[in-house]
C-alpha cells in the first residue's frame, strides 16, 4: 500500500517523511500564533496559519522543516505563515542543520493579507539565499494538490534542489490568472492537459527546473530528499553562471514553442503524447539525454 | 461569512494525560481539532468555531456521544470547522484523542521546548 | 348483421403502406435503397407521421437520436400534431420543445435526468400530459402491449444500404424498440453516423428497418458511468468496507448489480485490496449485470470478475472491453453488444443483490430521488432494487436472505433478493438523507401524479447501510422495530436523534444493527490508501493503457 504524498495533509507528510517520533514542532498550536487579519474579517483561522514548522531528522540527519497545508486557503501565504517560514530559514543560518526542507503547496500570497503576504514572500526568497550562503542546502518538495504558484514559485527556484512528482505543478501565475490576464484563447485554464503540459512535474523535469522527479508516494519523496541531502549544494559562482546560461539557451531554443509538446519534440521526444502515461521509472529512463539540462 | 462559536463542557471524565495534538485540516467540508491537557477537575471542555451556523443541537449530540465513548477528562478540545458532516467530526475527534494519548505514551523523550 | 368474411384484418398494415407510399413520393429520387439524405429528414417525417401517432424517439441513458429529435421539432405542426411520445430518457432540450411547438401532446417515459426541472415546470403549466412514469422494463413491456409505436426514430453507429444496422457497443434500447415497432405494422427510421458497404456485425437485420439517414454529426453520447476515484471520501471507503464485510461476505454474494455513484465506486475499488485481504476473491462478486464502469478495471484485472452483461457501454472503455471477451459480451467484430432490456431482466431475476444510493429514505425504508421541483423519473433502479417474487432458482445468498426473512414472518420456504440502500446520513450542505416524509409526496400532489414517485419501496429493502452501520431489516419483527433499526443508523439527523436508545441497543445486541466495530472494522483503517485506484490515470494504468477516458476526465 502506497501512502500518497499528493493526498496527504502537511502533518501526515511530516510524520511520513521524518524519522519516527523525531519531529518537534515550533510555535505549536498551544502557542496560539494565528493570523490576526483573518479574525477581523470573520474568516476561519487555522491553529498553525497553514504552515507547520519545526525540526526533526530524516535518515538520522538533523533537518529543519516547513510544510504548507494546501487544504487551508490553498496554502496561501499570510503574515504569520510567511514569518514562520522565514524564521525556520534564519534559524538554519544560525544553527546549521543538515538541510532545510520546504514542503511547498501554495497558490501564492493570501489575498486577505496581501501586503503583509507579499513582503513575507520576498523575505522567504532572501532567507532561502541566506541559508544557502551559510552552507545549508534548501530542498523543496512539490507534490500536493494545489501545486506551487505565485511568489512561492520563484522562492522554490531559489532553492538548492527541487523534487517534484508528476502530479506536482510549479509556476508563477496560476492557470486561472493567466487566462484572466491573457484571455482564454491564449490559455484555457480548464484544459487540464494543457495545464499539466505547462506546469506539471514531467514538463518541469524536462526543462531542468526540477532536479528529481519521483512517483507519488511519501516513501519516494523521502528517498529523494535523503539523496539530495547527501548530494549537498553547489553555491559556487560557476554553478550560478551555468544556471544563467541555461536560462539564456532556453529562451533561444524554445522561445517559439507554443505548447509543452513542441518543447518535448525539440528535446528529441519522438512521441510526445506517449509521455503522459509513462510511469515514473520509465519516464526517467527515457528522459536520459532528452532534458534541457 | 460570520462564524458561530459554541462551547460545551462535560463533567465526570477520567483524567487523561497526553501531549497536545492537532488532526485534520481547516478546509471545505473538513475541520481541524486540537486536544490539549487542561486542569479542569476531570471535565472536558470543547470550543467550536464553525462557518456553518445553526447546527448547535447536532454539535451537542456529536460531542455528547464523543464524551460518552471516551470519557476523557482534564482536556480541552478546540475545533475549527468548515462545514464538516457529523461523521467527519466524530472521526476527527476520535483520531485527535487517539493521537493525544498515543503521544503521551511515547517512551522517547520529546525534545526540550526552546524559548 | 355484417358478414364476417368481409371484415378487414389489416387496417394497420394498409395504413403503414399508405404512409410508405407518401414517403416514396415525397422523397422521389433522393432515396436510394433505404438511404435518405439528411436534408430530406423533415419531409420524410411529415410523410410518415399522422396526428395522434405514437412515436418512440430513441433517447437512451447514454446515446441519443439527436438528429432525428431536431428534425422532429422542424415538422409543420399543422400537419403533424398531437403526437404521443414514448421515450426511455428525456435528455435533450428538443425532447421538450416538441410540446411547446404543438407537435406532441402526451408523454410516456422512464427517466428525465437533465430535463427534470423543465419537465416539472411544463407539467405545472399544463403544456404536457404525462401518461405514466415507468421503469425501463415496464416501458419496454408496454411497447408490446398497449403502447406499441407507430413510428420508431432510432440511432445506430452505421448502416448499409439495405438497412442493416450496427449499433456498436451502445446497443442499449434499440432492439426492444425496433422489435415492437417493426412486427406490429410500424415504421422504423434510423439515424446513423456512417453509411458503409458492409456493417461490422448485424445488430438489427435490414428488413426490420424502413429508412436510414446518415446524420451530419455523430450522435451525442454521455459518459454517465465514469466516477473519478479522486473524489471518493474516506467515509465512503468506510461504508464500502462495511458493505463488503457485513453484506457481500456475510451472504456470499456472487451475482449482483451496482447503482452508479461514488459509494458503489468505492466498493468496486476495494475489491482487489480490502476484499482480497479478507480472502474473498472467488467467493463474492463474480457475475454482474452492470455497465462497464471504469472503476471495475482493477477488480477485473485482479481476477475477481467472471462475467459482466451491460445495459449500455461507457465512452472510453471500448478497447478495454474488446480486449476482455472472457468478461464482457462481445460480437464477432470484437466490440461489445449491450442490451438494456435483457440486462434489466438479468438484474431483476438473476442477481442476488442490488446496492445503490438515494436522496431520501423515510422511516418505513421507502426511498426516493424526487425533489419538489424536478420530475426525474425512475430509470432502471426499481427493476433491480425489487425482490423478484417470480424467481424460482436458488442460490446460497438468496436462500440465506429468505431464511432471515422467515425467522420473523414464518411462511413457505422461498428466497429473497438482497436490496441495499447505501447513503451517508447527511449529503452535502447538511441535507439529511433520513426524513419523516419523502418530498415525493409533495411532488405527486403538485404534479397531479396518482402515486408518490418512490424509487425503492420499503418492503423490498433488506438492508440500509450508512457510515453509522448496517440495519438488517429482514431481522425486524414488526414495524416498530423496523423504524428503530432505520433510526439506529440515521446518525445525527433528526430521525436518528429521535431513536429509542433502549430498543436500538437491543437491536444491536441481536445483530439487527451492526456498527463498524461490531463487524471488526477499525475506522482508522478506512483511508483512501485502500483504493485500488486513486485517480483516472491509475485506472488507465491498471488497464494497460486500454482505457481511454474522455478528455474531461483527463489531466494529460
Amino acid at each position: 500500500m502506497i501512502h500518497s504524498y499528493y493526498e496527504s495533509s502537511a502533518r501526515a507528510r511530516i510524520a511520513g517523511l521524518l524519522d519516527a517520533d523525531s519531529f518537534h514542532e515550533w510555535l505549536f498550536a498551544e502557542d496560539r500564533v494565528t493570523s490576526p487579519h483573518l479574525a477581523i474579517l470573520e474568516q476561519p483561522a487555522a491553529f498553525d496559519d497553514g504552515v507547520i514548522i519545526g525540526q526533526g531528522s530524516i535518515a538520522e540527519k538533523q533537518i529543519f522543516i516547513a510544510a504548507q497545508e494546501g487544504g487551508f486557503m490553498g496554502g496561501a501565504v499570510g503574515e504569520v505563515h510567511g514569518a514562520k517560514i522565514v524564521g525556520v530559514l534564519e534559524r538554519a543560518v544560525r544553527d546549521h542543520p543538515a538541510a532545510v526542507l520546504l514542503l511547498l503547496e501554495t497558490g501564492g500570497v493570501r489575498l486577505q493579507e496581501a501586503n503583509a503576504g507579499l513582503i513575507a514572500v520576498s523575505e522567504v526568497m532572501r532567507a532561502i539565499l541566506s541559508a544557502r550562503a551559510a552552507g545549508v542546502p534548501v530542498i523543496v518538495a512539490i507534490g500536493g494538490q494545489y501545486g506551487c504558484f505565485g511568489g512561492m514559485g520563484i522562492a522554490a527556484r531559489c532553492a538548492s534542489t527541487i523534487i517534484m512528482s508528476e502530479e506536482g505543478r510549479l509556476g508563477l501565475s496560476g492557470p486561472e490568472v493567466i487566462e484572466t490576464a491573457r484571455g482564454v484563447e491564449e490559455y484555457d485554464s480548464r484544459d487540464r492537459a494543457l495545464v499539466w503540459r505547462t506546469v506539471g512535474g514531467k514538463h518541469r523535469y524536462l526543462l531542468g527546473e526540477c532536479d528529481m522527479i519521483v512517483p507519488d508516494g511519501i516513501a519516494a519523496f523521502q528517498h529523494a530528499i535523503t539523496a539530495s541531502i547527501e548530494k549537498g549544494d553547489d553555491w559556487s559562482l560557476a554553478a550560478l553562471e551555468q544556471e544563467h546560461q541555461l536560462l539564456a539557451d532556453r529562451v533561444k531554443r524554445f522561445g517559439a514553442c507554443k505548447d509543452g509538446r513542441d518543447i518535448w519534440r525539440e528535446l528529441g521526444w519522438a512521441d510526445p503524447d506517449a509521455l503522459a502515461m509513462m510511469d515514473n521509472d520509465e519516464f526517467v529512463a527515457a528522459a536520459q539525454g532528452h532534458r534541457a539540462k | 461569512m460570520t462564524m458561530e462559536n459554541l462551547k460545551y463542557r462535560f463533567d465526570g471524565g477520567k483524567p487523561t494525560p497526553g501531549v497536545a495534538a492537532i488532526v485534520g485540516v481547516l478546509g471545505s467540508g473538513n475541520l481541524e481539532v486540537m486536544v490539549e491537557p487542561a486542569a479542569l477537575g476531570g471535565a472536558c471542555e470543547i470550543e467550536v468555531s464553525t462557518a456553518a451556523r445553526g447546527f448547535g443541537a447536532i454539535w451537542q449530540a456529536v460531542m455528547g456521544d464523543f464524551f460518552a465513548r471516551h470519557r476523557a477528562g482534564d482536556i480541552r478540545i478546540l475545533v475549527n470547522d468548515a462545514g464538516a458532516t457529523p461523521a467527519i467530526v466524530s472521526l476527527r475527534l476520535d483520531q485527535a484523542i487517539e493521537t493525544y494519548t498515543a503521544k503521551g505514551q511515547m517512551p522517547k523523550q520529546m525534545p526540550k521546548k526552546e524559548k | 348483421m355484417p358478414n364476417p368474411t368481409e371484415k378487414i384484418w389489416d387496417h394497420e398494415r394498409q395504413r403503414r403502406n399508405q404512409k410508405l407510399a407518401r414517403a416514396a413520393s415525397a422523397l422521389g429520387a433522393s432515396q436510394r435503397d433505404k438511404v435518405v439524405p439528411a436534408d430530406m429528414a423533415v419531409q420524410l417525417l411529415e410523410a410518415v407521421l399522422e396526428p395522434g401517432d405514437r412515436v418512440c424517439l430513441e433517447g437512451n441513458n447514454q446515446k441519443q437520436a439527436d438528429f432525428l429529435a431536431q428534425a422532429l421539432t422542424r415538422v409543420d405542426p399543422a400537419r403533424v400534431n398531437k403526437l404521443h411520445m414514448l421515450q426511455s430518457v428525456l435528455a435533450l432540450p428538443e425532447h421538450l420543445d416538441l410540446y411547446e411547438l404543438g407537435i406532441a401532446e402526451q408523454l410516456d417515459f422512464s427517466f428525465s435526468g437533465p430535463q427534470a426541472a423543465r419537465l416539472a415546470r411544463m407539467v405545472g403549466k399544463g403544456q404536457i400530459r404525462i401518461g405514466a412514469i415507468h421503469t425501463y422494463l415496464e416501458l419496454f413491456s408496454r411497447y408490446f402491449v398497449d403502447l406499441t409505436p407507430h413510428v420508431a426514430l432510432v440511432v445506430a453507429q452505421s448502416a448499409d444500404a439495405q438497412g442493416n444496422l450496427y449499433t456498436g457497443p451502445n446497443t442499449e434500447d434499440t432492439p426492444a424498440i425496433i422489435e415492437a415497432t417493426a412486427f406490429k405494422n410500424g415504421i422504423v427510421i434510423a439515424q446513423v453516423n456512417e453509411l458503409v458497404d458492409k456493417v461490422p456485425r448485424v445488430d438489427i437485420p435490414g428488413d426490420w428497418v424502413n429508412f436510414v439517414i446518415p446524420s451530419p454529426r455523430p450522435h451525442f453520447i454521455e459518459p454517465l458511468f465514469t466516477r473519478d476515484p479522486a473524489q471518493i471520501s474516506e467515509i465512503q471507503v468506510l461504508m464500502a468496507m462495511m458493505a463488503i464485510k457485513g453484506i457481500y461476505a456475510e451472504y456470499g454474494v456472487q451475482r449482483l448489480n451496482h447503482g452508479i455513484g461514488f459509494d458503489t465506486a468505492a466498493i468496486e475499488l476495494l475489491l482487489p485490496t480490502y476484499a482480497a485481504s479478507l480472502g474473498l476473491k472467488g467467493k463474492i462478486c463474480s457475475h454482474w449485470a452492470l455497465n462497464p464502469h471504469p472503476a471495475m478495471i482493477p477488480a477485473i484485472e485482479a481476477g475477481f470478475v467472471k462475467s459482466i452483461h451491460s445495459f449500455g457501454s461507457e465512452l472510453g472503455m471500448e478497447n478495454y472491453i474488446a480486449a476482455r471477451p472472457d468478461v464482457f459480451f462481445t460480437g464477432a467484430d470484437g466490440t461489445m453488444r449491450s442490451n438494456r432490456a435483457f440486462s434489466q431482466a438479468a438484474g431483476h431475476y438473476a442477481c442476488d443483490l442490488f446496492i445503490g444510493s438515494t436522496l431520501q429514505i423515510d422511516l418505513a425504508g421507502n426511498s426516493s430521488t424526487a425533489t419538489l421541483d424536478r420530475i426525474s423519473g425512475f430509470g432502471g433502479a426499481p427493476n433491480m432494487g425489487a425482490d423478484a417474487a417470480g424467481r424460482r432458482h436458488a442460490s446460497p445468498a438468496w436462500l440465506r436472505a429468505g431464511e432471515q426473512a422467515r425467522s420473523q414472518r414464518p411462511g413457505i420456504p422461498r428466497g429473497r433478493k438482497l436490496v441495499v440502500q447505501m447513503v451517508e446520513t447527511f449529503r452535502e450542505h447538511m441535507q439529511p438523507a433520513f426524513v419523516a416524509e419523502l418530498d415525493a409526496w409533495k411532488l405527486a400532489e403538485s404534479a397531479g401524479m396518482p402515486l408518490p414517485p418512490v424509487m425503492i419501496y420499503g418492503d423490498d429493502v433488506t438492508h440500509i447501510l450508512t457510515e453509522e452501520g448496517i440495519a438488517n431489516l429482514l431481522l425486524c419483527a414488526n414495524a416498530e422495530e423496523r423504524e428503530q433499526a432505520i433510526r439506529g443508523v440515521a446518525g445525527y439527523t433528526e430521525m436518528g436523534l429521535g431513536r429509542d436508545l433502549r430498543i436500538v441497543e437491543n437491536l444491536r445486541d441481536r445483530g439487527v444493527i451492526q456498527r463498524a466495530e461490531d463487524l471488526g472494522i477499525d475506522k482508522r483503517d478506512a483511508t483512501r490508501d485502500l483504493l485500488a485506484a486513486r485517480s483516472i490515470k491509475d485506472l488507465v494504468r491498471a488497464s494497460g493503457g486500454l482505457y481511454q477516458p474522455p478528455v474531461r476526465f483527463r489531466n494529460w
